[in-house]
């Protein structure tokens, strides 16, 4: 098939339907509403079920209900409407079903705006909501990687039986982009062993996530810790680029890691030697490339739009081998590539012997940086 | 001479699992889900049906009901009801909740599937109180009735009226079979297994949201006995909760059931 | 003559509610206190032999615990 020029959700979506997803049920919130409209547009035509719920917090069980009739389903929203999802993912976490919700971040805390962020990097990858649990996280950084990243991501949801997230910004969201869409995707006729569909000929299926006595939680817990164990060995994903000879290692996800890779390109025309490395998986993250990397380069940047969320992960993998400085944005604002470059030959100049937390420093480069821009 | 033979006039519904409930004896949570289990049987219903469970003290129903089920979370049954229906729209899918779940915390969940006019079947406990907690006040205790949230009776000025259920779902368009009915004598629980029974009707029949509200007992949380807490429901709470048919889809009039 | 019948109580489900008993017609339920269930209630039991059958104790009880039983005539086959 020919690429054409897609719209960020309408292409998300699409990618969902093609991917076989059987329930879609949300509830509008900008930057992610297209992807509802889109979905009530299209589902009901195919046979399929969409609901605009009376909420976030419906929405997300609704899809919970639905997993647990052994479907492909999903929700898509925003960063408000995923705190109030929370309750349901981790209900989703403790049954072991598959679910995927997508994520198109927004400035925040509180309303916040709806100008693109990464603010929610905690909520999704650190879980979110309740209870001991891992949620797979996805985080593409262009149109095409985020429609592939729908298919993988009911493809991993099944697999694990596991909550996964996508998670793009509203950059993302309402960019137009030339992309491929799949074929569509026969809907499988196979029911999970697990699903509930009627205990017709079978003993009844339950699907709960309460486990009164804490020997049997502590039994669940453990199966879900070693089921991530599986999955970090298995499915970390990331991006390389100008990585061979790199000094300098820039660190960036989603919108900020492509970004960032302009200003690496422009880098290097400058004859600075620096690199990037885009974790793809946010959960789980591509830790042993890093550690190998810290063996490499001279010094780390990160680059995120929000407060240093992701650096805190970086750090602990990098454990003060190699010194890590920190550049970010907040409240939606999205980094330019000037502003990445600037930061880059900074870093490359720096001979300093890095300090315990890179915001520090970073604080009141950003303060004068807005100062500027004023 | 007349010969005769043993003829069985009641035993346990085969929807039943041999399991013992957690129930505090005399609690009509298990009156309810045996009528569930009976006409669930009498319509063999049993292979497509799914119920859903709430947070509650029916939180273990899905061990006592012979079929598939799963546990919702506080409230959203109704939610969860709804994704499951509408990928599976063949089968029987059933909620049961009590009054905090579906009055307070799941208001919305509730109050949208009876809009939407989702077919499903809604089991409603009404037992004036939070049971598994511990007794606090609901959404539908008494005005004056003591919980351990409302130590010196509730009082209607600081904490509101108790919530009627099944007249606010009467008036939703979506819903089709809207009944209330109580669980305090033998009488009354042949009417709510009737009621019970339509319900399912109604959803097997596709005429949208159907729900049954039970007013039932709580002796431990009461803190009376168990004869004591029938009275309280025939003198107190039926004041308070006419029982009666609020909605009834004329399709299903003169059904005999 | 009316139609005798008799109950079966299942000890592994009564918890000696007593609902059974305020609800029998015929007042021939009684809670033994002789016996405990195996969750340590006292099962009810049937004291008269006047038990009609009619199934009221089963209709009230919460634990499906009951099973009724009642006579019934057989038509003697004609040889
Ligand atoms: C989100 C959330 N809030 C609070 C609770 C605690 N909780 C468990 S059951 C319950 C009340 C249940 O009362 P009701 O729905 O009336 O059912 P009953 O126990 O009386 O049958 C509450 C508040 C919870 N489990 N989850």
């Amino acid at each position: 098939m020919a690429k054409e020029l897609l719209k960020g959700n309408h292409a998300f979506a699409e990618a969902a339907i093609r991917a076989g997803v059987e329930a879609f049920y949300g509830y509008p919130i900008t930057p992610s509403s297209e992807f509802l409209e889109y979905m009530s547009s299209r589902l009901p035509s195919l046979g399929r079920a969409f609901v605009q719920a009376e909420s976030e917090v419906s929405a997300i069980n609704m899809v919970y209900g639905a997993a647990c009739a052994g479907k492909r389903a999903m929700t898509a929203s925003s960063s408000p409407g995923i705190s109030l999802m929370m309750e349901g993912i981790s209900y989703i976490a403790g049954t072991e079903v598959p679910a995927v919700v997508v994520n198109v971040m927004r400035g925040g805390p509180g309303l916040g705006n709806i100008a693109p962020s990464q603010g929610d990097y905690y909520q999704m990858i650190k879980g979110g909501g309740h209870g001991d649990y891992f949620p797979i996280v996805l985080a593409p950084a262009r149109v095409q990687e985020a429609i592939d990243s729908i298919e993988l991501a009911f493809d991993l949801a099944e697999k694990y039986r596991s909550i996964v997230h996508v998670i793009v910004d509203g950059n993302m969201g309402q960019m137009m982009e030339p992309a491929e869409l799949p074929p569509m995707k026969e809907i499988s006729k196979e029911v999970p062993d697990w699903a509930v569909t009627g205990a017709k000929g079978r003993e009844p299926n339950t699907l709960t996530s309460i486990y009164l006595a804490p020997e049997d939680e502590e039994v669940t817990n453990l199966r879900l810790l070693k089921r991530w164990k599986e999955i970090e060995k298995n499915e970390v994903l990331y991006q390389e680029y100008q990585l061979d000879d790199a000094e300098i290692l820039v660190i960036g996800f989603g919108t900020a890691g492509r970004v960032a890779s302009s200003a690496i390109r422009e880098a290097r025309e400058e004859g600075i030697k620096a690199g990037l490395l885009r974790p793809i998986t946010l959960a789980p993250f591509p830790q042993e490339r890093l550690i190998e990397l810290t063996k490499q380069v001279r010094r780390i940047l990160v680059v995120e739009m929000n407060s240093g969320m992701m650096l805190d992960d970086v750090m602990k993998i990098v454990k003060g081998q190699v010194p890590v400085e920190f550049y970010g944005r907040m409240g939606g604002m999205t980094p330019l590539p000037d502003e990445i470059l600037d930061e880059i030959k900074r870093v490359a100049a720096n001979k300093g012997p890095g300090s315990d937390d890179p915001r520090d420093e970073w604080i009141p480069r950003l303060e004068g940086r807005i100062l500027g821009e004023k | 001479m007349v010969s005769t033979t043993a003829e069985v006039v009641y035993q346990r519904p085969e929807s039943f699992t041999d399991v013992h409930t957690h129930y505090c004896p005399g609690c009509t949570h298990g009156i309810a889900h045996r009528l569930i289990a009976e006409v669930i049987d009498e319509m063999g219903l049993r292979e497509k049906t799914i119920g859903v469970a709430p947070v509650g003290c029916s939180v273990f129903a899905y061990k006592y009901f012979k079929m598939d089920f799963v546990e919702a979370p506080h409230g959203r049954a109704p939610a969860m009801a709804t994704g499951i229906k509408r990928v599976l729209p063949e089968n029987t899918v059933f909620t049961y909740q009590g009054d905090g779940d579906l009055a307070s915390i799941g208001m919305a969940e509730i109050m949208h599937a009876a809009a939407r006019g989702e077919n499903i079947t809604v089991i409603f406990i009404n037992n004036a109180i939070y049971g598994m907690t511990g007794g606090q006040m609901a959404p539908t205790t008494l005005p004056g009735m003591k919980t351990t949230s409302s130590p010196f009776g509730r009082d209607v000025e600081l904490t509101g009226h108790p919530i009627r259920m099944a007249e606010i779902l009467a008036i939703m368009d979506g819903s089709g079979y809207i009944v209330r009915r109580s669980l305090h004598n033998a009488a009354n629980i042949r009417k709510s297994k009737k009621a019970i029974r339509l319900a399912f009707e109604a959803q097997e029949r596709g005429l949208g949201f159907s729900m049954v509200e039970l007013l039932s007992s709580c002796p431990t949380n009461w803190k009376i006995s168990v004869r004591d807490s029938m009275e309280f429901i025939a003198d107190k709470m039926i004041p308070v909760f006419p029982l009666g048919d609020y909605k009834v889809s004329p399709s299903l009039e003169g059904l005999k059931v | 003559m009316p139609v005798s019948g008799w109950i079966v109580v299942d000890d592994f489900y009564c918890k000696g509610c007593e609902l059974c008993i305020e609800a029998c017609p015929e007042d021939v339920l009684e809670l033994d206190m002789d016996r405990l269930t195996p969750k340590g209630y006292h099962p009810v039991k049937m004291i008269e032999e006047t038990c009609t059958g009619c199934g009221i104790c089963a209709i009230v009880c919460p634990d499906a615990a009951i099973t009724v039983y009642r006579e019934k005539p057989v038509k003697q086959a004609r040889r």
